[in-house]
């Protein structure tokens, strides 16, 4: 395999703020013979094409796929997806870069996601980022982001702890969603989205409105 | 009033098919299929069901706009919600995720299509989990597949999850996401009912839109027109946020007050304080003040008064918060979430961020007020998508209403930080005079 220079945090991805070297001959798809894929993530992303019209359509959901095996989007993971999907790695980087969610650097596996736009911000979210941050300190395993309208204005201040929603939060909650991680609990479960009931009074089942709450 | 898109909505486990179905889930799409394509179209038109995304378009006239014919056509349901404040498709996902996919069988029944994708965004993991269940239970249940319930329609569904652009809400920055790219909007025309997904006719609609089609298809087109008010036909969730006491999605009548909105049903601001402004449809309204409460919420009331129904989502900001933090924060998400694709919103955006810092800086004055007001008219218009309008038309709106807090907060800002005017005007190196 031809060697590709790497930036200094691994990637050869250089993100939004560096320049891309233009020196650098474009790399072409990954030859399939040599490029090792694990099995399981071969599987899945087999899978993912296999539901599209075109196969490219598969590279969200295959780059999720390797983000959740390797823990980053990291050269080998684009590069094994590239072999599989049969695209270049530069169009998979080109859209790793482009969305939030995944992540061009090594961060830590349990995502922490504070909702810091408007809604939240009115309730203090700006603190309760500043909280998380401090709970999680510089525990390596952690990645605490602010992160734009989560959609769940509702329960404002929110975070979403690897993919869970909770809400409305205080800032004592920091600590303790930290801990719950660390455990292997499910963090300040009462807190959870899919726990409450429609805010709307004239919502009416035959349990009631507030048989969930 | 009965509830349409809330109907049952707390049942315990009406996400299930079991539950869905005892609920009378799934007959309207049987009722549907005994008649012809046109004929289920016909009642879309006749409900003048607008579009509950932002753009409120007609879904009807949108459906009839496909060309006719077997080819590969497509459904797509915009599940991206991404607008700040908006969380309805959220709920409706979440907790009666078969009425959305009755909705879209119908939907593509009407429209002809046989193919059809949800793009959900990727933050929302726990709906999509339940989506997923949801749309395995159809599969399993002959409502979607060959020869749906026995009859000529044939259809797909596939769910996408995103992974974090508000830009891919945009219908044609959803479609290039769709197809494994960045999500950067398209030139329109051509519009995706000729060429969208893979240069196919490509109908695309909103969570919300979609999940609206079984209750017309039950009541018939012309009962649901019935609802609301002149133009604005049916009822519409709106999401309810920011300084209210009881935030969360209501389900109301087009046509209700908005001051019945925000203080009846969301409990108005907390004690003691006002209203200072409130956006109407999503954080890409133009904002109101409280001397818009009573205002009917409709798609013309509010757009006459300057603004726009958009996504159905009223923040509310209280007295207490200043107007800039506002404008700042709004400017902070923009830039962020713009492609960067077209030169005046890429630029835009971070300009208007850099003057509104400025102003907190102490370095402002009100002539800078005037510049920002000129580069949000520069981007209005000027770009592929609205994404930049949706920040120039927030931030305009709170300069032209606010300019007196503005100019305030800008003097407040300069004593703060010890810069007179006079130290200001000294500190500018003047041009040295050709000789």
């Amino acid at each position: 395999m031809t060697e590709v220079a790497r930036f200094t945090h691994g990637s050869r991805i250089p993100g939004w703020d560096d320049a891309a070297d233009l020196e650098k001959a474009p790399a072409g798809v990954p030859d399939p013979a040599i490029t090792e894929v694990p099995a399981e993530l071969r599987e899945a992303i087999e899978a993912a094409m296999a539901l599209y019209p075109d196969r490219r359509s598969a590279a969200i959901p295959a780059l999720h796929a390797a983000q959740e095996h390797h823990g980053w989007c990291s050269p080998e993971a684009i590069e094994q997806v590239a072999a599989v999907m049969r695209v270049t790695p530069g169009e998979l980087t080109a859209v790793a870069t482009f969305y939030d969610m995944f992540e061009t650097v090594p961060v830590g596996a349990h995502a922490v996601y504070v909702c810091t736009n408007i809604s939240c911000s009115l309730h203090g979210a700006d603190d309760l980022y500043e909280a998380m941050l401090a709970a999680a300190g510089d525990d390596a395993g952690f990645n605490v982001r602010s992160f734009e309208c989560l959609g769940a204005c509702d329960i404002a201040p929110m975070a979403s702890v690897d993919g869970v929603y909770l809400g409305p939060l205080e800032l004592a909650d920091a600590e303790r969603i930290v801990a719950d991680v660390r455990a292997g609990r499910p963090p300040v479960p009462e807190k959870e989205l899919v726990r409450r009931a429609c805010a709307d009074p004239g919502v009416t089942t035959a349990s009631g409105p507030d048989a969930e709450a | 009033m009965d509830k349409l898109l809330f109907r049952d909505i707390d049942e315990p486990g009406l996400n299930t098919l079991e539950i869905y179905e005892r609920r009378g889930g799934y007959q309207a799409l049987r009722d549907a299929l005994k008649r012809r394509p046109d004929e289920v179209l016909d009642q879309l038109l006749a409900s003048r069901l607008r579009g509950r995304g932002g753009a409120g378009f007609e879904m009807g006239k949108k459906a009839s706009f496909l060309p006719k014919g077997t080819m590969d056509k497509y459904l797509v349901c915009n599940a991206d919600e991404s607008e700040p404040g908006t969380f309805k498709d959220r709920e409706l996902m979440q907790k009666n995720p078969h009425q959305l996919i009755e909705g879209m069988i119908i939907a593509a029944y009407a429209a002809e299509v046989n193919r059809s994708f949800i793009y959900i965004r990727g933050e929302y993991a726990e709906q999509a989990d339940i989506l997923d269940a949801a749309i395995v239970e159809a599969e399993r249940a002959g409502y979607l597949g060959d020869r749906i319930l026995g009859s000529e329609l044939t259809l797909s569904l596939v769910l996408h999850r995103g992974a974090g652009a508000y830009i891919c809400g945009e219908e044609t920055g959803l479609l290039d996401s769709l197809e494994g790219k960045r999500g950067n909007p398209r030139l329109k025309p051509p519009f995706p009912a000729n060429q969208g997904l893979y240069q196919g006719p490509t109908l695309i609609n909103n969570v919300e839109t979609l999940s609206t089609v079984p209750a017309i298809v039950r009541m018939g087109g012309d009962a649901y027109a019935a609802i609301g008010v002149e133009n604005s036909s049916g009822t519409k969730l709106v999401s309810i946020s920011g300084h209210v006491r009881r935030p969360g999605n209501y389900e109301v009548v087009l046509g209700t007050s908005s001051r019945e909105l925000i203080y009846d049903l969301a409990g108005g601001p907390p004690e003691d304080r006002g209203i200072k402004l409130w956006f109407p449809g999503g954080s890409s309204s133009p904002v109101l003040t409280a001397d818009d409460l009573d205002l009917s919420y409709d798609f013309d009331t509010l757009a006459k008064a300057g603004s726009m129904l958009g996504s159905g989502a009223i923040i509310v900001v209280d007295d207490a918060t200043p107007v800039v933090d506002v404008a700042l924060k709004l400017a902070k998400f923009y830039r962020h979430e713009s492609c960067g694709k077209c030169t005046p919103c890429r630029e835009g955006t971070n300009w208007t961020v850099r003057m509104l810092e400025r102003i907190d800086a102490g370095e402002a004055t009100p002539m800078d007020l005037d510049i920002m007001a000129s580069v949000q008219d520069q981007i209005i218009g000027h770009c592929l998508c609205v994404l930049g309008d949706a920040m120039a038309m927030p931030i305009s709106s709170m300069v032209a209403k606010f300019r007196p807090e503005f100019e305030a907060h800008i003097e407040a800002a300069r004593e703060r930080h010890g810069l007179s005017a006079a130290i200001l005007s000294a500190a500018v190196p003047q041009p040295a005079l050709a000789r």
